[in-house]
């Protein structure tokens, strides 16, 4: 997924890497004792590389489904999914797996954290079914911890942080393997508004950083903050607000751009 | 996931839960103690039966009615005392043939009663089954001929009866007829919980008229060639059938009677074993049990695991290591108790036990089996587990 081309300048619009995620007439149904649940219906949507999307929609609506689809934690029943430029179809579980770990970050609602684990080897979780080495894993943790500001809490575990200070462990988390997008599930439905305010500014600091975001959310404020919007009702996109994702893929400036690049390649 | 995170992470996840995973590795500690002790206990039997049969010395022949067989009661004994002459004439050496007769029997000594095993013997029982007098003499040649009512007692025999004091040219009463004690036997121990110490030897003539009978019911001959002690035996066995025409005798050796005993105890040790492995069994079963609910537990963490990118083999090898874990811990746990306990039987109590390797190797073997098998199930349901699904569990 790394041999996506990342030029340090914007390319011309004919020759655009392909979009981080990409969605053609998707549905998914669930069939479940005889009852058939369309959940999706036919969605088609792309996210570019370092774009910054808000998926909104009530609940029931298909967006979690969508979420979920995107992530690659789920397969479409028919369409076509591209993560990263692959398409999820032709991906076997352990090949998918693989792109959850290096392509997508997710937040949940809820945190999800080990309980009995520290912060940094939350944080490291992703690195060891990435077979990084313990000493490296810990030293790249650690730095992503002090990414999110929570350098001082490396040994401490979740049930020793706040609310803010285990969503910061758990961004810290999605950031850890350099995805291309991270997949925020209403990130800030458990935090008080002032601590949700803190969590929203740090994941569009990271997106400003180059990393696209995917945020569903039923809150419009939050929603309103992203560059698009995508409306789901009844398993089906309603609307699209903001920047149309074809002809608004803003690039990033230069600068930030650059480091993204900078950072994949030290990868291993 | 390597190898080393995955058991890190097992490890963490018994000691999280320290009572439960102790109650669950109990079932297999138990087992495999089981496993260890009963074989140990069955071992520890055959080796000293097998070392008595061996002690009475690789040339004796025993010349018995009937067929070789310790399960099925004897047969009745046509033998007289002229057969043991003629057998000493065939071996050319008639010290070297003793023969016996046997009963249970009551002897009274002032107001003790015992019951022991009377044996009718003649004066060279000593020599040809390798016993020792430890007080006062044996059995002569003229108290079996004169029919004297002399008596020489197993140890036990004497130390019930006795107690503290000396036997020797005291009265016992046997069967109703008194008798003067002349020896006593050194200890020979015990055989398959049976005391061999508890009898008492007197003169075959003896004891043909206390018990009314003429009958010989066994006969040794302490061969002078071993190596030619099979060719004596079907010579004694067709003389003494060609004498009594409708009965079957067999003179075996101790190397026969070894093998049949090894046989009836090594059977004796194998049920012993399967029946501690059927609580071996259990007690995996107890592991799968506790395997699945742990499973169901940690659904989200699976769920979790899974979004941030572990494959379906990542989430089943760290459940297969937990119960794997459980079940070798237990094992080790258990040899160890087993071992101790083994050592404690053979100390403590009547039975003998020996512990072997092989019981120990086969149980830690068996132990970790069982983990392997028991934990697949569970280990398979938590790798399939539908990351959507598991993550939205509570």
């Amino acid at each position: 997924m790394t041999n996506a081309p990342v030029g340090s300048a914007p390319p011309p619009r004919a020759t655009l890497p392909p979009p981080a995620l990409e969605a053609i007439d998707v549905t998914r149904v669930y069939g479940q004792d005889g009852v058939r649940v369309d959940a999706l219906r036919g969605v088609t949507l792309a996210v570019p590389e370092g774009d910054y999307v808000a998926i909104v929609g009530p609940s029931g609506s298909g967006k979690s489904t969508l979420m979920h689809l995107l992530g690659g934690l789920d397969r479409p029943s028919s369409g076509t999914l591209r993560i990263g430029g692959r398409d999820v179809a032709a991906l076997r579980p352990d090949e998918l797996a693989k792109v959850r770990n290096r392509t997508v970050g997710f937040v949940f609602q809820s945190f999800h954290l080990l309980t009995r684990t520290t912060a940094l080897d939350n944080v490291a979780l992703p690195l060891v079914y990435r077979g990084v080495r313990g000493g490296e894993r810990r030293r790249r943790a650690a730095s992503t911890l002090d990414r999110v500001g929570l350098g001082h809490r490396l040994g401490h575990r979740p049930s020793q942080l706040s609310g803010g200070e285990q969503q910061r462990v758990a961004i810290a988390r999605a950031l850890v393997s350099e995805p291309r997008v991270v997949l925020a599930d209403e990130p800030t439905g458990n935090l008080d508004s002032a601590t949700g305010a803190e969590v929203l500014a740090l994941l569009e600091q990271l997106n400003a950083d180059g990393v696209a975001l995917v945020i569903v959310t039923h809150d419009a404020s939050i929603a309103a903050r992203a560059r698009r919007q995508i409306h789901v009702r009844d398993g089906l996109i309603a609307e699209t607000t903001g920047v149309s994702a074809d002809a608004g893929w803003a690039p990033e400036p230069a600068g930030p751009a650059d480091d993204e690049a900078a950072q994949r390649e030290e990868q291993p | 996931m390597r190898f080393a995170e995955a058991f890190r992470v097992a490890l963490g996840a018994l000691r999280a839960n320290t009572l439960r995973s102790g109650l669950t590795m109990l079932g297999v500690v138990i087992g495999v103690a089981a496993v260890v002790i009963l074989v140990a206990i069955g071992t520890g039997t055959k080796v000293k039966v097998e070392q008595q049969v061996q002690g009475l010395g690789s040339n004796l022949l025993l010349v018995v009615p009937g067929e070789l067989n310790f399960g099925a009661a004897p047969s009745s004994s046509r033998l007289q005392l002229s057969d043991v002459e003629d057998v000493g004439r065939m071996v050319g050496d008639r010290s070297r043939v003793a023969a016996s007769v046997t009963s249970g029997e009551i002897v009274r000594a002032g107001t003790r009663n015992q019951f022991v095993t009377v044996q009718g013997v003649t004066e060279n029982t000593v020599s040809v089954f390798s016993r020792r007098v430890a007080r006062g003499g044996y059995l002569s040649r003229s108290d079996v001929d004169t029919r004297r009512r002399v008596a020489v007692l197993g140890s036990s025999t004497a130390a019930r009866l006795f107690g503290e004091r000396d036997p020797i040219g005291r009265q016992v009463t046997i069967a109703g007829v008194r008798f003067r004690v002349t020896g006593v036997l050194t200890r020979q121990g015990s055989a398959l919980g049976v005391d061999q110490d508890l009898d008492a030897h007197i003169p075959i003539t003896t004891a043909q008229r206390l018990l009314g009978t003429q009958r010989v019911d066994a006969i040794a001959v302490k061969a002078p060639d071993a190596e030619r002690i099979g060719e004596l035996g079907t010579r004694i066995e067709r003389d003494l059938e060609r004498r009594y025409p409708d009965q079957e005798f067999s003179a075996v050796t101790q190397e026969q009677i070894l093998g049949v005993l090894g046989d009836i105890l090594g059977l004796l040790t194998l049920v012993l074993a399967a029946i501690a492995g059927i609580s071996l069994l259990v007690g995996g079963v107890g592991v799968s049990n506790i395997m699945l609910v742990s499973v169901r537990e940690r659904t989200r963490e699976i769920g979790l695991r899974k979004a941030v990118g572990a494959r379906q083999r990542d989430i089943g090898l760290q459940f297969l290591l937990e119960a794997v874990l459980l079940t070798t811990i237990g094992g080790c746990v258990g040899i160890a108790l087993g071992i101790l306990t083994s050592l404690l039987v053979d100390q403590l109590s009547p039975l003998p036990s020996i512990v072997t390797w092989w019981s120990a190797v086969l149980a830690f073997g068996v132990s970790v089996a069982v983990g392997v098998f028991f934990g697949v199930v569970p280990a398979r349901r938590a790798g399939r587990l539908d990351p959507v699904v598991a993550l939205r569990t509570e």
